[in-house]
């Protein structure tokens, strides 16, 4: 038998890179910070972010990411390079990206199970300054809580039906909340009495979103999206119909009132609609999908859902400022771009819109084996998190719409995901009763969280990130802190 | 009318005999004791074509009985809600219906080493030995009578390898083996055909067990990974217990039901 020769070893001498690496920091808009720098190769991210910041004559030092080619820079440049084989003929190109200044702390521990619905808990909402918490369930009430001691605040009935939506006004001053029985409730935050009932819906609510801060404050107006394929914008004083838009031939899925004057709704006719928010006429019909669209996201939400209130939960008094800081805010937010909307749907794809601009999309994304439940974009718009029934989670860039990462570990199907206020950290909830926290920059499972007894139906993590709030079909609301 | 037909003819014009209707009443009531005594008696081929006849005839009355019950059933008005509240992503969508997470694991673990369980039929009838096994005679001479065939159903594993077959005591015949089992969840009232595991406990005795006899009352540990139940903790759960419900050796399959 003929022995095979010992393979020949390679002479050359493993890679060297060259000890010191030309290097251009750039903004994430393309735009180039400084002069082309020399840097040696054992340069670590916290040492480019102290000279990044000297460039930028920052007066207090901001933190940063480094990426180079979409990848991020983790360790010494020269490691990064030769793992990457990046090419340092040219000079090198650093894109940095801000980061929040603050850091929210990943929940750990369940620090409370407050029973009290008598069904199970359909969705559950922090107040935008993260002071209260509302749930609505399937025994018809709808609950607010007190976070301070994690005790029941107030009790509230008038439904007929479940509650399937809760959503707070961003002067954080009302709850709304829709029903199955196609009735709207408006919520006094202070005491939890009734403040009113909008009817009209002929069948269960689906979604309800309110007017953002920066246009209107004290909130004045709503807009809920209902099975009855029709949409309508209420006045919360007189709880009248303002108007009601009905172009969708099936049941609307859900409804987002964005930041520039404009109501987005998907439906389950497979488009999403664009509307005018000061009179109801319809802007433009945005298709693409071949399916069900189940959920919208906004890339500015966060601060649309937040207002004025800063990440303290603080917020001017005199509702001018107020209204001027959510108008400063949402334009930080925005960065000079147009909004941008995302949505995800029953054909396993999410598509990427400029909205206000055009009628087709700027990226389609596909990966996911199964239908897309949520989509959400982190609080600083850059990413783009999708919960599938498929049981994994994806993240994508949300400029550009490329994929990211996939973070598997639920053994059930995904129901809802809720972003950390400093973007760094997201929760999920599944239908296998776990909720899991995930870290966007290692991406990986950083926090397994069991407890439940049954599936978690939905997520919220608070604006100030001290807590998520998660309820499912055992019928206990579950607080998590660190 | 065709010709001939007499006898519906003087029906008509004079009614009936007087005692036409017992007459006929009491000639149904017999048939099924000459049905019987007929199926009794019969053998060979005839046999085998009267069972086929009798059961597809079988067949279809229970068919007809169960439509008609449905009919009758009461059912509850269908507006498309389901019974237990479900939050708007998830309305309208066919969802499989699933079990309510089971009971928590430490529960199970300490009803394991205990060896005790709640089940549906706590009572079984006890089963003689003679009952279970048969003697078979062995040697040139057949005088020895140490060898027992079991006569009942067992479960014997994937890596059951035999023994000598001079030196085998205990005889699971193949015809007997059963390897899947009609598994009842009793919350969904949903019935799985799933692998078993293995024989937890047969109530009539330890050698049972390990011998792998299924009769009624037996505990089977069978795979329940593709009802997709979950633990609290997340984890998606294997093996669950059932309690065979049925007499195996007389049916031909096992029926069991979950115990959750």
């Amino acid at each position: 038998m003929a022995v095979e020769p010992p393979t020949k070893q390679q002479k050359l001498n493993p890679v060297e890179l060259p000890s010191n690496i030309i290097v251009q920091f750039q903004s994430e808009t393309g735009d180039t910070t400084g002069p082309q720098l020399d840097l040696p190769h054992d340069a670590t991210p916290a040492q480019l972010e102290m000279l990044l910041n000297g460039l930028l004559q920052n007066d207090d030092k901001l933190p940063y990411s480094f990426f180079i080619n979409d990848q991020e820079l983790a360790d010494e440049l020269g490691g990064h390079l030769l793992k990457h084989l990046v090419s340092v003929e040219t000079a090198l190109r650093i894109v940095y990206q801000p980061q929040a200044i603050f850091r929210v702390r990943p929940v750990t521990r369940c620090t409370a199970s407050m029973p009290g619905h008598a069904e199970a808990v359909l969705a559950v909402s922090f107040s935008p300054d993260g002071k209260q918490l509302g749930s609505g369930s399937g025994d018809t009430t709808v609950r607010m809580w007190d976070l301070a001691t994690q005790t029941p605040a107030h009790t509230c009935k008038g439904h007929k039906n479940w509650v399937l939506c809760v959503a707070w006004s961003p002067d954080a001053k009302y709850l709304a909340s829709g029903g199955m029985d196609g009735s709207i409730w408006l919520w006094d935050a202070k005491t939890g009495t009734a403040a009113g009932c909008c009817k009209g819906h002929k069948k269960w609510i689906t979604s309800v979103a309110w007017e953002p801060a920066h246009m209107a404050l004290p909130s004045r107006r709503l807009v809920s999206g209902s099975k009855d394929n029709s949409i309508k914008v209420w006045d919360a004083t007189t709880r009248r119909c303002l108007f009601s838009m009905s172009n969708h031939t099936m049941a609307i899925s859900c409804v987002k009132w964005g930041g520039d004057g404009l109501i987005f709704s998907s439906s389950r006719d497979c488009t999403i609609n664009v509307w005018d928010a000061k009179d109801g006429k319809m802007v433009r019909s945005l298709k693409g999908h071949g399916h069900w669209v189940n959920t919208l996201a906004l890339s500015a939400e966060y601060v649309l859902r937040t207002g004025p209130f800063d990440h303290y939960g603080q917020a001017p008094a005199d509702p001018e400022e107020a209204k001027q800081a959510a108008q400063q805010r949402y334009d930080a937010a925005r960065g000079g771009r147009p909004e941008r909307l995302v949505s995800g749907s029953d054909d396993f794809t999410m598509f990427l819109w400029e909205p206000s601009t055009s009628k087709t999309h700027t990226a389609r994304m596909t990966g996911h084996l199964q239908l897309i439940n949520q989509v959400q974009f982190s609080p600083d718009g850059r990413w783009v998190v999708s919960a599938s029934f498929d049981k994994s989670i994806k993240l994508w860039d949300g400029i550009k719409g490329t994929f990211a990462a996939t973070f598997r570990g639920h053994v059930g199907p995904v129901y809802q995901v809720s972003w950390s206020s400093d973007s760094r950290l997201f929760v999920s909830g599944s239908k296998d009763s776990t909720l899991k926290v995930w870290d966007v920059k290692t991406k990986k499972l950083k926090l397994d969280l069991p407890g439940h007894a049954d599936e978690v139906y939905c997520v919220d993590w608070s604006p100030d990130g001290a807590s998520v709030a998660s309820g499912g079909k055992d019928k206990v609301l579950r607080l998590w802190r660190n | 009318m065709p010709q001939g037909e007499h006898i519906q003819l003087h029906q008509k014009r004079y009614g009936f005999r007087l005692d036409y209707h017992e007459k006929k009443r009491k000639k149904e009531a017999r048939e099924v004791h000459k049905r019987s005594a007929f199926a009794q008696k019969v053998l060979g081929l005839k046999a085998k074509l009267y069972g086929k006849k009798r059961h597809a005839e079988k067949a279809s009355m229970r068919k007809t009985i169960a439509l008609h019950q449905e009919r009758d059933n009461k059912h509850k008005a269908e507006d498309g809600a389901p019974g237990s509240a479900m939050p708007a992503y998830l309305l309208e969508r066919d969802q499989v219906e699933r079990a309510k997470v089971l009971s928590n694991t430490i529960k199970q673990k300490r009803k394991e080493k205990a060896g005790k369980w709640d089940v549906p039929l706590p009572k079984v009838r006890p089963m003689a030995e003679d009952e279970m096994f048969k003697v078979l005679r062995t040697g040139q001479r057949k005088k020895k009578q140490w060898k027992r065939m079991v006569t009942k159903v067992t479960f014997v594993g994937n890596n059951f390898t035999r023994k000598p077959p001079k030196y085998e005591r205990f005889i699971r015949p193949t015809g007997l083996r059963m390897k899947k089992a009609h598994v009842t969840h009793p919350e969904l009232k949903c019935t799985f055909c799933l692998d078993i595991i293995g024989v937890k406990k047969n109530p009539n005795g330890q050698s049972y067990t390990t011998l792998g006899v299924v009769t009624k009352g037996t505990i089977l540990e069978v795979n329940v990974s593709e009802l997709g139940l979950v633990t609290p903790g997340g984890k998606v759960v294997w093996g669950k217990y059932a309690q065979v419900t049925n007499n195996p050796e007389n049916d031909g399959c096992i029926n069991a039901v979950l115990l959750v």
